[in-house]
């Protein structure tokens, strides 16, 4: 092999360091966020492992819902009706952002900026600078 | 805003303090107040209209009145206060050449001259922002209310430029600054810097089957209703008192109009 010298040594380096973040994170307990649960109400407005994965989208269905087609009853699959809105509804149980929301964002990284204008709760207010 | 790890666990630590204090979460002071929290039943009887419109008796309000609307409304919406240029208006006073800058009645009543108009956004039938809103953040929705998707407006500040009236404000900063703490209601979101905002002609009221605020405020001397009802109050009202429009020559038919 030409310049087998230069190639296999790169290739190892490569290697390494591709690898490593897999490697190194070998034998360690799976990430696991603890955030805290509402007190005042158990059922929320999907499951929780569906909210788990698409809260997002249902909030941005929510949003164009009540902003451009005017509706703002939203019916889950066991039939029970919630006033479509993140300030009122979800942000209603879920009333502290700095121990549920970002517990979440802030460990994966996330910066959604949805709270520059929604949930402008006193806690908020407080921390911020 | 970005916030690191640190700085994280520096406000987790604050705000446990602050828990331990019992004084804060989402309903703390300022929301004790305010309403109950709207539910889906809330929204089960809305208030439908073809085109919605609004009656403003001039001669019965005074600066108390006209004060007692502005502050409903402001207080509700979250409408910073800020003053100068880059002040923000939903629901404003005018006095008459200001706010009917195309009536040129001669030797005009001093009534009339001196009297200060309540000036909002007209939710015209054929508005001009709508047109020149390149990402359509500004609509005309279907009961003829002209809304705002804060979302997807990118501050251009075109439809400041289309709307014959005044009646949009930019957000030079951020309004969150400029609302008194003790006022802020929790219930409705405050604007963020960078997006154009209006009077809504309280299209949150008007789905809980409620009149607007400033209406619901001037005992009266406001009329609200549908424009394409021919039975309905503000029909009514019109048909028996000779009512002007601002600007009606800009031909965007103005939704709002006054009784002199």
């Amino acid at each position: 092999m030409y310049n087998g010298k230069y190639i296999i040594p790169g290739l190892i380096v490569f290697l390494a360091l591709v690898l490593f973040p897999f490697i190194k994170g070998i034998g360690l307990e799976p990430l696991k966020v603890e955030t805290e649960k509402p007190k005042n109400s158990k059922e929320c407005v999907l499951k929780t492992e569906k909210m788990r994965d698409v809260h997002m989208v249902l909030l941005n269905e929510w949003r164009d819902d009540v902003i451009r087609n005017g509706k703002r009853v939203f019916t889950n699959e066991s039939g029970k009706q919630f006033n479509m809105s993140l300030t009122n509804t979800c942000m209603g149980c879920h009333e502290n952002k700095d121990k549920f929301c970002d517990k979440c964002h802030v460990e994966v990284g996330v910066n959604p900026y949805c709270w520059t204008c929604h949930n402008t709760s006193p806690l908020k207010k407080e921390g911020e600078k | 805003m970005q916030r690191s790890r640190r700085d994280f666990l520096k406000l987790a630590g604050v705000s446990a303090l602050g828990l331990s204090a019992g004084t804060l979460g989402f309903l703390g002071e300022g929301a004790q107040a305010a309403d109950a929290l709207p539910t889906a039943t809330d929204f089960a009887k809305p208030a439908k209209a073809k085109q919605w419109g609004m009656v403003i008796d001039t001669a019965k309000f005074d600066d108390a009145l006209h004060k007692k609307c502005i502050d409903a409304c402001h207080n509700y919406h979250n409408v910073p206060k800020i003053e100068g240029k880059q002040e923000i208006k939903w629901l404003w006073t005018e006095e008459f050449h200001g706010a009917f800058p195309t009536e040129r009645p001669a030797f005009l009543a001093d009534a009339q001259e001196h009297r200060k108009y309540l000036l909002l956004c007209n939710h015209c039938a054929n508005p001009a922002c709508t047109r020149v809103c390149p990402t359509k953040a500004t609509f005309k929705n279907d009961e003829g209310l002209v809304m705002m998707d804060y979302h997807r407006c990118i501050g251009c500040r075109y439809c400041m430029a289309g709307c014959p009236y005044g009646a949009r404000s930019f957000n030079f900063r951020d309004p969150g600054e400029f609302i008194a703490k003790d006022k802020l209601n929790l219930q409705y979101p405050h604007r963020t810097r960078g997006v154009v905002e209006k009077c809504t002609f309280c299209v949150e009221m008007l789905a809980q089957g409620k009149q607007p605020l400033c209406v619901q405020a001037s005992g009266g001397a406001m009329v609200f209703g549908d424009l394409e009802d021919p039975k309905s109050e503000i029909r009514k009202v019109l048909k028996e008192k000779y009512a002007i429009r601002r600007n009606p020559s800009a031909g965007t038919e103005p939704s709002v109009f006054y009784i002199l």
